[in-house]
């Protein structure tokens, strides 16, 4: 059969299988439908839910403004898929084209989507993790029991690891007006993502509004009652905290665990793929028949010098699975890159932040609109003489602006004059990001390297 | 024809009823000098790069001296610029200050919560035309709606209304940038005196309010305190009368050329006899088509600023040509036809950016419920003269009159 004829054929009664049914695989699912795809389409989840939205689980759902159970992701179109909620993928064999499940199924494929995201990365001393009391937030199951313990009114709640999701804890406590201590490795809340400059706001931010801030120190151990309950937390400058609910926000690990031994490049950077969403295999070889989307991929991006980036950001899931859907039914000649603007936004302590590009790749800083002292400014990052990304509090409305800035790789420090700029627009500044080496909470964007693979290849050369 | 004297045609009465070939024109040259001196950006891309540019001033004491003399802009010496006319961080404060009062959000409901009473005022000033004949749109309905509207929120006495459309209409008036050097002079003593008065009044009015509070905006205003605190007593001055201005002059325009546009296609106005759900998609097609607001002639460059192939300098007099680039193929596909329920479309009528109209909501509102009640009203409407006398403005460019027949008014 010619290949033309092959992605007919496949198109009209081929086989595709999405592992991780949430918001990259939804989305990719119904964009396969409206591309055409009339085969068998089956989704594969490991939890028992619909697929649901997770940036409402630490806003609204806290605040109690919508039930954990009500972040159902909205249905664009009908899939017409079989669902295969509750059971996890648990192995994947390339050569025969196939997907294990724990409960000992198989599902053979034609094409595979991974979309299996990322999860809380747990608290590491294992008997405290279970401590009665302690939490992480990733999925609806957390948010109902979380939001459960906010609701009974704890004595005191502590947040350890100051990034967007701990952060946006700290702000739902406050503003429930249960008290909160946050614990942060860095020097202030989102340096890993924002960097020094702009976390000294984030950390303002958060006193003002009553919370206990502890930057620079590191939680030695979580101490329970007799009865199992989490009842005190002792930290590294020898100081403790009675708390009766403890929330871990150390970032994320990528669920790759079930590829360990497929021959897919994946590893705890996730998984990577070319830009047009096909897998690398061990060898470096890109894949012809294994996509990947969503926060579990890392792609190399032109604007970032070709860097792979693993983004956890919503509409970079959207925007990837939509690709990945494209080019999976698509000739060669018909696929698309995803080449996406790193874009995210966050809402804590009536803050609205936003950004765009990869500030952690950035030198420098200069606050272009506004000002640092009133919370209110946009911020551009500059990498060796380049914008490279943007940030703003309370001023949305310019980021479209400094988006095209990146685009054009314009000049760093910009050389323009614009409305609202301060005394402190003059001059940049060192940015202030920790060393990418010792993350204290998960930037929203890593730069992983430039090669496609995690672990080594080992290199034999053939003799001649 | 060279694009240098396009300007001049635009603003030329004569083209009033149909500018929209000379923006064709324009679009040739999405950047392009006029002879009078100001940059013409008339492509939407580039209009709407500019109104999210950052390097872009609405505050004329910005442009240099001969920029600001060549356009005629100059500071009224008695009031200082409202927040239309004013940068970031000054125009953030005030536009939040007065939207505690207006929307979101603070006040998410304000404008939604106001549907019964603003229908209560279409159906009085409609049920007033029975037993007519012929009746003129923009008098007897375009023109008394959203005055009537913007005077209520505010909290102007009714008796007081008169008093305002004549400060109000010689304030527009001044809006215009047409004649000689020296009618704009004649005619900007004219405005200031307008706004002195204007000023006056709503100063005495804010004080009353100050002290027995009522629901309105003027009260809010006065007494609340939030998070940036409070206008000072002048700035409240300054933002009445902007809301007051901008409330009298824009929908009175949507409303009219909605009437207009809908006579001209007939298959359309009985589709929204049978189907008032394409009022929402029908308004916004009618600000790409025929916004009230054809240009925004007050940006000022604050460095130089290089637009689709042309460098603007410093300093420069730039005006955005909104009408125009709602009219560009290279955005909209078949620009020139009315589309009642176009998908996609992100026209510029309000603006964009910072400055995006602050009433959009009220006035999508009033038009809205204007033009459905009109359609499901007014019995057999024709229009007596196409197309009808203009009024003289070019920028809030709209009918003066609009002369229909009727058979009667329905229940
Ligand atoms: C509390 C919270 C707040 C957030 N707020 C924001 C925000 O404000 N802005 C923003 O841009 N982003 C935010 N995000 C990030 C955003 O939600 C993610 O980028 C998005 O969910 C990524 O979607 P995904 O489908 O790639 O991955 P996920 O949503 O992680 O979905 C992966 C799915 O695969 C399942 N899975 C994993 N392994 C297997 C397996 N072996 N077999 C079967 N299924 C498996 C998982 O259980 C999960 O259901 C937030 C995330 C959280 C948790
Ligand atoms: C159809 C009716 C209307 C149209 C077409 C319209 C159009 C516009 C446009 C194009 C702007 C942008 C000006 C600029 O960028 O310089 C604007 C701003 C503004 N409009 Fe409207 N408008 C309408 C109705 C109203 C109403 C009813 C109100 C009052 C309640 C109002 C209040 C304002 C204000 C206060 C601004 C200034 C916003 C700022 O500078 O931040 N408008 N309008
Ligand atoms: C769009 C083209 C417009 C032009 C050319 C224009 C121009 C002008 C000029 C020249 C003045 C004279 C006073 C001064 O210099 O401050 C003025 C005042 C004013 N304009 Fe506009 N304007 C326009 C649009 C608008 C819009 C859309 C609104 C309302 C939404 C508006 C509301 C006002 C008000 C309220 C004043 C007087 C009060 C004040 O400035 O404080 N104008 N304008």
């Amino acid at each position: 059969m010619t290949i033309d004829g092959y992605l007919e054929a496949f198109r009209r009664e081929g086989r595709i299988v999405v592992v991780g049914a949430s918001l990259a695989g939804l989305r990719a699912a119904e964009a396969l439908r409206a591309e055409g795809f009339a085969g068998t389409l089956t989704l594969v989840g490991d939890e028992p839910h619909e697929p649901y939205d997770r940036p409402p689980l630490s806003k609204q759902v806290l605040l109690g403004k919508v039930p954990a159970d009500h972040t159902r992701l909205p249905r664009v179109r009908p899939v017409d898929a079989q669902w295969r909620l509750g059971s996890a993928a648990t192995g994947l064999d390339l050569a025969a084209k196939r997907v294990r499940l724990a409960d000992g199924d198989v599902l053979d494929y034609d094409r595979l989507l991974i979309t299996t995201g990322v999860r809380a990365r747990p608290w590491p001393q294992e008997l405290e993790a279970e401590l009665d009391g302690v939490f992480v937030l990733r999925t609806q199951d957390d948010a109902v029991q979380l939001h459960h313990r906010l609701a009974a009114g704890p004595r005191r709640v502590l947040v350890i690891g100051a990034g967007f999701t701990g952060s946006e804890i700290a702000s739902a406590c406050r503003e429930r007006d249960v008290p909160v201590t946050v614990a942060e490795r860095g020097a202030a809340p989102l340096v890993g993502a924002l960097g020094g400059v702009v976390g000294e706001v984030a950390a303002e931010l958060q006193r003002a509004h009553g919370v206990d801030l502890r930057c620079g120190v590191q939680v030695t151990g979580l101490e329970g009652d007799s009865a199992g309950r989490v009842r005190t937390a002792h930290f590294s400058d020898g100081t403790a905290v009675a708390c009766d609910v403890v929330v871990v926000a150390l970032g994320a690990t990528r669920n790759t665990e079930w590829l360990a031994d497929s021959g897919l490049g994946a590893g705890p950077r996730g998984i990577a793929c070319d830009a047009g969403c096909r897998a690398f295999d061990v060898r470096g070889i890109v894949t012809d028949d294994v996509f990947v989307a969503g926060d579990v991929a890392r792609s190399p991006h032109p604007l970032f010098g070709y860097q792979f980036l693993s983004l956890e950001h919503w509409g970079n899931a959207v925007a990837q699975a939509e690709v990945a859907a494209h080019n999976m039914v698509s000739a060669s000649a018909e696929r698309r890159p995803h080449l996406w603007m790193p874009s995210f936004w966050s809402a804590q302590f009536g803050v609205n932040i936003k950004s765009v590009g990869v500030p952690p790749m950035a030198d420098q800083i200069m606050v272009t609109q506004g000002s640092l002292a009133e919370q209110r400014f946009t911020a551009a990052y500059g990498f060796q003489g380049r914008v490279i990304a943007a940030v703003t509090f309370d001023q949305a409305k310019w980021l479209d602006f400094y988006e095209r800035q990146i685009e054009r790789a314009a000049s760093f420090p910009p050389e323009f004059t614009t409305v609202d700029r301060r005394p402190e627009g003059r001059q940049p500044v060192a940015a202030d990001f920790p060393d990418p080496s010792q993350p204290s909470h998960g930037p929203t964007v890593t730069l992983s390297g430039y090669s496609p693979t995690d672990r080594r290849v080992s290199f034999t050369p053939r003799r001649a | 024809m060279t694009s240098v004297a396009l300007l001049r045609q635009v603003l030329d009465y004569a083209n009033r009823p149909d500018p929209y070939p000379l923006y064709a024109e324009l679009r040739r040259t999405p950047v392009v000098r006029d002879e009078a001196g100001p940059y013409l950006v008339s492509t939407y891309w580039a209009v709407k790069g500019l109104l999210h540019d950052p390097r872009i001033s609405s505050d004329a004491r910005n442009l240099t001296p001969e920029a600001a003399e060549a356009t005629g802009q100059e500071q009224d010496p008695n009031l200082p610029p409202s927040f239309l006319r004013l940068d970031p961080p000054e125009h953030d404060r005030l536009r939040r200050l007065a939207m505690r009062p207006f929307g979101p959000p603070h006040t998410p409901r304000r404008v939604f919560e106001m549907h019964g009473e603003l229908a209560g005022i279409v159906t009085g000033l409609i049920d007033g035309l029975r037993g007519r004949d012929a009746i003129d749109l923009v008098d007897d309905v375009s023109y008394p709606f959203p005055v009537t509207v913007i005077c209520r929120i505010l909290g102007v006495p009714r008796e007081d209304e008169t008093h305002f459309h004549e400060w109000a209409d010689t304030i527009a008036a001044g809006l215009d940038p047409v004649g000689t050097p020296e009618e704009r002079a004649a005619k900007m003593q004219d405005v200031q005196q307008a706004r002195r008065d204007l000023a006056m009044y709503l100063a005495g009015l804010i004080e009353e309010r100050r002290r027995s509070p009522r629901d309105d905006m003027l009260s809010a205003l006065a007494t609340e305190h939030g998070p940036d605190g409070q206008m000072s007593p002048v700035e409240m001055i300054t933002t009445s009368v902007l809301l007051l201005i901008a409330g009298h002059e824009t929908t009175v325009n949507l409303i009219t050329n909605g009437m207009l546009t809908l006579l001209r296609h007939p298959d359309v106005l009985q589709r929204l006899r049978t189907e008032p759900a394409l009022a929402g998609p029908l308004v916004e097609e009618l600000l790409r088509f025929e916004p009230p607001v054809q240009m925004l002639p007050q940006r000022t460059t604050l460095a130089e600023i290089e637009v689709a192939g042309t460098v603007i300098p410093k300093g420069a007099a730039v005006y955005l040509m909104v009408a125009s680039g709602n009219r560009d193929p290279q955005r909209f596909t078949d620009p020139d036809r009315f589309v009642p329920d176009r998908p996609d479309n992100q026209h510029l009528g309000f603006g964009h950016g910072l400055h995006s109209c602050f009433g959009a909501p009220l006035a999508r509102l009033e038009a809205q419920l204007a033009l459905t009640e009109l359609v499901r009203r007014l019995d057999a409407p024709q229009l007596v003269e196409d197309p009808p006398p203009y009024r003289q403005n070019a920028v809030l460019r709209g009918p003066r009159h609009l002369p229909l027949t009727i058979g009667g008014i329905r229940d």
